[in-house]
């Protein structure tokens, strides 16, 4: 860290240093884009991950924390930029070094109107055209009048907003338009079986090619980030299984892990050793339902009701433990809530026992069909570079050739004594996507044998303050969601509620990235690519 | 075996006996009419129930059970519950041709009734170039289709209806070559006489290999024309919600809805009558006395007998293989059925001019 | 009259005044035996072919999901035929949190069912906003948008919670009336006019 620091106060003398888990680097606005360009660049930084951005209101400032990794040196650094501008906040957008920026930028002017210069589309991400505010700032008005359920059809522009920094310095406010004057646009979504909820696509088509698709989320966005503001620590948790409902285990692990660091509470081995038997457990049960669905989606729909027998019976082992099927709310600050059931032992061991019979089942009925191969095979090529730039973490990361497990870069909890392997592929293609997810099946039941018979005693849950105060300070965390690598920027200011969450879904990436890899494909390869990205929908709107 | 043209000679003197001849056969018309559509809604209601269950017992399911015994009932509350749905009328279509679709889809599956080989005796119309009729009216169907499609004023619609049009009429082509492989085989095209040549064993034995492999193309393209899985990209439901009838309500849809399991009923029974000997019962030459025992089983069991065992594997297909894109689909067709069509045909001449057959 | 599905005692059933209510009004208002037996065919069928919409937004619909798997199967009940297009379905099952930009779909959706046609507000979301009460972008009660015939609460409700709403929704239907005195319709169309959409 400290050769970082260095080289950066060396190239900017203007940055100041904040030390802390990860280095958080100040610099004025003026020099951001430069700064950021070097960081990508330079041989030694190599920051080519940029994980999120952090949208923020510090009352008298406005502004961005970037959150970036270099891949290749397994290193961290976030950036503060701030802006003192409240009416006509304005920062410049690295859009053009980080293809995923585009997406991250508009999310942060949805929710604190930060316009960023030099950002191709300026449009508002999750909320409609019309709404007023920016209801992530402090001084917004919640009230139900300011914005009331819509009766009307949502209005729609053709139209991008551009900000361009002309060369003396001036900016200017430009439009272009989405789609060509004579394009064949076709709505698929937000009401539509292949989106996985509601997504809608914009398509354009050419015959059945793709030309371009404009993506509209939102849809299900329910301003998690904003209630958490006014919830305590231990209310904004739940939240955490009604984002991706199938990484409910990992999400709240990851929530419960940034807390339990900022209080600096030591959690039981036992604590740690369920959690990560039910990061797992859930892991299988997320993957099962993928295979399924996506199965279905391509016409084979009979694979959907083989994995959801495995599903069912996971979902047995953890109702019995936890009390309910999807939401389950187990993990809590200091441990987990409940002890495990007297049979988990026993039921999970049958899982294990019939897992591979099922899994090979599963290959025997779709991995080698000759049409389940020519639909998947060379179907929306994600290179490696891509996915980096995109951000694309998770199965879908590493079938494009990139090693971003988080188990392995940051080991978290006990994963770093465990043995098991990270699936790798090169190919980058939908079937890639496809058998990596098959493959962590095998290494996440392997991960469970190691512990299964080795489940310490002793307490599920430390002694936790009734009423939690954080002490002031940030914190940021990963871990590795069955998506990809889900976060958690926590931010206190020495009161009981939250100053500010920021969750960073793995699936926004993933939706964002559909336009990139369907252009040139057919319409059908749409559900393929679409389907094998494998979003959740309610995670990426939060 | 019974000869059913006992009953409808019957019913002709019976009739003409105290009717004028013209009377006579509008009367005969009429009748015809009813039983046929009568078989119509009890095969559509019987096949719905079956294809629920054959997929609920590939999905580890029970399937209906509730309305009726064993769910028996379950398509019949789908119809009445379908009579009387709204039909809801749209603005900005071809109200006539939106109008007109399901019923040309409907009409083609009718009229390919008029000559399946239903029993012994049992049969509409049987003239001289029977098989040339079902084939011209099948492809009615797509007409239906492509209206249907275009005239919801829908871009879902008229995408899944291009791709049906592109399906079809490639698909056509192969269940031609290979249903005129087999006329070749037979040497007549009438339907009647194609059940009287497989009096002693069907042409799938006998036609052996060009036969078998006839009898494949034939139950691919069949699923193709049928838009079922794995060809059914026109009503794709991940793709294009419901393809060419995503704008159809009520009754309307259920036209569509009977039609699609009545062509399966049609490709079947057609594959029936040109491998399996339609309603000829199975005979072994030499077994004298299992034929005999054979021809006990009215011969109207053997047919549908036979066209739900070919049904079945179509629905298997359906639901076991993933579905093609379209270019995909296509190419199949064109780079790979049609040439081994024709060779087969070649082949076919073949085996019977040198009479390798048995 | 005890309004009842098959192998399903009266008793079992929970909110059994309201049925009773329903069953008082029709009988106040008497019909005669034809129209009556015509009623009763109808009314059969419609309860027993219940097709829903496939809709969903977040995690009711994988319940949804599960509960057309093989483990619970409302394939038994013929509620399997999802259809994704609204013309050709029953039912919405309202399987999620809807949103202010959600709302307006919502609602044309169900303007594009065809009649008769019912909703069910599936989950603590649909019925009353839910966990999501202090949000700025979620609509509190689906009941908001378009008027709801059964609601079923939990978060998610189990799929054996969703069978039986779709078992509730079956009995209202059978004592519904296809001739003469239309009791539910009216109803509807009074909420429809409190909350009028504008046309596109």
């Amino acid at each position: 860290m400290a050769d970082i620091k260095e080289k950066i106060s060396r190239l900017f003398p203007e940055a100041t240093f904040e030390d802390g888990e990860t280095l958080l680097v100040t610099i004025p606005d003026a020099k951001w884009h430069e700064m950021a360009k070097t960081l990508r660049d330079d041989e030694d930084l190599k920051f080519d991950f940029l994980v999120t951005i952090v949208g923020m209101d510090w009352v008298e400032t406005l502004g961005a924390i970037y959150y970036l990794t270099s891949t290749t040196h397994n290193t961290h650094i976030s950036v503060k930029v701030t802006t003192t501008d409240r009416v006509n906040p304005m920062l410049h957008s690295v859009a053009d070094l980080w293809a995923i920026a585009t997406i991250f930028e508009r999310e942060v002017y949805d929710f604190f109107g930060i316009i960023f210069i030099n950002n191709p589309d300026m449009r508002r991400l999750f909320l409609s055209i019309d709404w007023k505010g920016f209801p992530l700032r402090k001084d917004y008005d919640a009230s139900p009048e300011t914005n009331p359920v819509p009766t009307d059809n949502e209005r729609q522009s053709d139209f991008t907003d551009t900000y361009v920094e002309l060369p003396d310095g001036k900016i200017e406010k430009r439009q272009e338009r989405v789609f060509q004057e004579d394009d064949f646009v076709v709505n698929i979504g937000p009401q539509h079986p292949a989106t996985h909820g509601v997504l809608r696509f914009r398509t354009a088509v050419d015959g059945e090619t793709i030309k371009k698709i404009d993506v509209y989320m939102g849809y299900i966005h329910r301003g998690i980030e904003k209630i958490c503001e006014q919830l305590t620590y231990p209310q904004t948790l739940h939240f955490m299984d009604r984002m991706d409902y199938f990484s409910a285990h990992p999400y709240h692990h990851c929530l419960c892990m940034t807390i339990e660091q900022a209080a600096g509470i030591e959690i039981s081995r036992r604590a740690q050793v369920i959690r990560v038997l039910m990061d797992e457990l859930s892991r299988i049960a997320s993957h099962c339902l993928f295979i399924g669905t996506y199965c279905m989606d391509l016409g084979a729909t009979t694979m959907l009701f083989y994995t959801l027998r495995v599903r069912e019976q996971i979902l047995d082992i953890m109702e019995r433990t936890c009390g309910a099927r999807m939401t389950f709310n187990y993990e809590c600050i200091g441990g987990v809530m409940q002890d495990l059931d007297v049979n988990f032992v026993k039921d999970v061991k049958e899982l294990l026992a019939v897992l591979p019979a099922n899994i090979k089942e599963y290959n025997k009925i779709f991995t080698g069909n000759v049409i389940a191969k020519n639909r998947l095979e060379g179907v929306g090529v994600l290179s490696n570079e891509d996915a980096r730039s995109w951000s694309i973490t998770g199965p879908s990361g590493r079938a494009s050739g990139w090693a971003c497990d988080v188990r392995k870069t940051d080991p978290y909890s006990i994963y770093g004594e465990l043995d098991f392997k990270e699936i790798i592929r090169h190919e980058g293609d939908s079937m890639a996507r496809f058998k990596v997810r098959m493959e962590e099946m095998e290494q996440s039941a392997h991960i469970i044998e190691q512990l299964i018979d080795n489940i310490p005693e002793g307490e599920i849950c430390v002694k936790v303050p009734k009423v939690l105060k954080l002490p002031k300070g940030h914190w940021f965390r990963t871990v590795e969601g069955c998506r990809g690598t889900f976060g958690v920027y926590l931010e206190s200011d020495g009161t009981v509620n939250p100053y500010r969450l920021k969750l960073v879904p793995p699936c926004l990436p993933l939706a964002a990235v559909v336009d990139h890899i369907t252009r040139g494909e057919k319409i059908a390869d749409l559900i393929t690519i679409g389907g094998s990205m494998d979003y959740i929908v309610p995670d990426m709107d939060r | 075996m019974f000869d059913f043209s006992a009953v409808t000679t019957w019913i002709h003197d019976f009739l003409s006996s105290f009717l004028p001849g013209w009377l006579t056969v509008t009367a005969e018309c009429v009748l015809i009419g009813v039983c046929l559509l009568l078989a119509y809604t009890v095969l559509a209601l019987f096949y719905i129930y079956y294809e629920r269950k054959v997929c609920a017992f590939f999905q580890c399911r029970i399937g209906p059970n509730r309305v009726g015994p064993l769910g028996l009932l379950q398509s019949v509350a789908d119809a009445i519950k379908m009579l009387i749905k709204e039909l809801i009328s749209l603005n900005h279509i071809d109200k006539f041709l939106f109008a007109l679709a399901p019923y040309l889809v409907i009409l083609a599956s009718m009229l390919a009734f008029a000559v399946l080989p239903w029993g012994n005796g049992l049969q509409i119309i049987d003239f001289n170039i029977g098989i040339f009729f079902l084939i011209a009216v099948s492809s009615i169907g797509v007409l239906g289709i492509l209206l249907a499609g275009w005239s919801s004023n829908n871009k879902f619609t008229l995408i899944g209806a291009l791709r049906s049009g592109a399906q079809m009429v490639s698909y056509e082509l192969s269940i031609g070559l290979s249903v005129l492989t087999m006329v070749c085989f037979a040497g007549t095209m009438s339907v009647g006489g194609i059940v009287e040549a497989q009096r002693d064993l069907w042409f799938i034995v006998s036609g052996h290999i060009p036969a078998i492999i006839a009898f494949i193309i034939y139950l691919i393209a069949g699923t193709a024309e049928t838009n079922r899985g794995p060809f059914d990209l026109p009503e794709a439901e991940s793709e294009l919600t419901a393809g060419y009838h995503t704008e159809y309500s009520g009754i309307h849809f259920g036209f569509f809805y009977l039609a699609e399991y009545l062509n399966l009923f049609i490709v079947s029974g057609v594959a029936t009558l040109l491998f399996f000997g339609g309603w000829m019962p199975l005979h072994i030459p030499g077994w004298e006395g299992f034929n005999t025992i054979m021809d006990y089983i009215p011969s109207v069991l053997w047919f549908i007998g036979k066209a739900i065992a070919i049904s079945f594997i179509i629905i298997w297909f359906k639901w076991t293989f993933p579905r093609l894109r379209i270019d995909q689909m296509l190419a199949l067709e064109w780079k790979y059925l049609l040439p081994i069509n024709l060779c087969n045909l070649v082949l076919m001449v073949l085996i019977i001019v040198y009479g390798i057959h048995l | 009259m005890e309004v009842t599905t098959k192998s399903m005692p009266y008793e079992a059933w929970k909110d059994n005044e309201y049925i009773e209510k329903l069953v008082k009004e029709l009988q106040d208002n008497g019909t005669n035996v034809v129209v009556g037996s015509l009623d009763k065919l109808i009314n059969w069928g419609r309860s027993n072919s219940i097709w829903p919409l496939t809709f969903a937004t977040s995690c009711c619909g994988i319940e949804f999901v599960s509960l057309g798997a093989a483990r619970f199967d409302m394939a038994r009940f013929g509620w399997e035929v999802a259809r994704s297009s609204p013309r050709q379905a029953d039912f919405i099952m309202v399987a999620g949190t809807i949103v202010h930009r959600m709302a307006p779909v919502l609602r044309r959706l169900y303007d594009q069912l065809a009649e008769p046609k019912y909703v069910i507000a599936c989950g603590a979301c649909a019925v009353s906003g839910g966990p999501f009460k202090k949000s700025y972008h979620v609509v509190m009660g689906c009941d908001q948008i378009i008027p709801v015939d059964v609601y079923l609460p939990g978060c998610p409700p189990r799929p054996e919670a969703m069978i039986y709403s779709i078992m509730q929704l079956s009995r209202k239907m059978k004592v519904e009336r296809f001739f003469g005195v239309v009791n539910r319709k009216e109803k509807q169309e009074d909420f429809l006019k409190a909350h009028p959409i504008s046309e596109c």
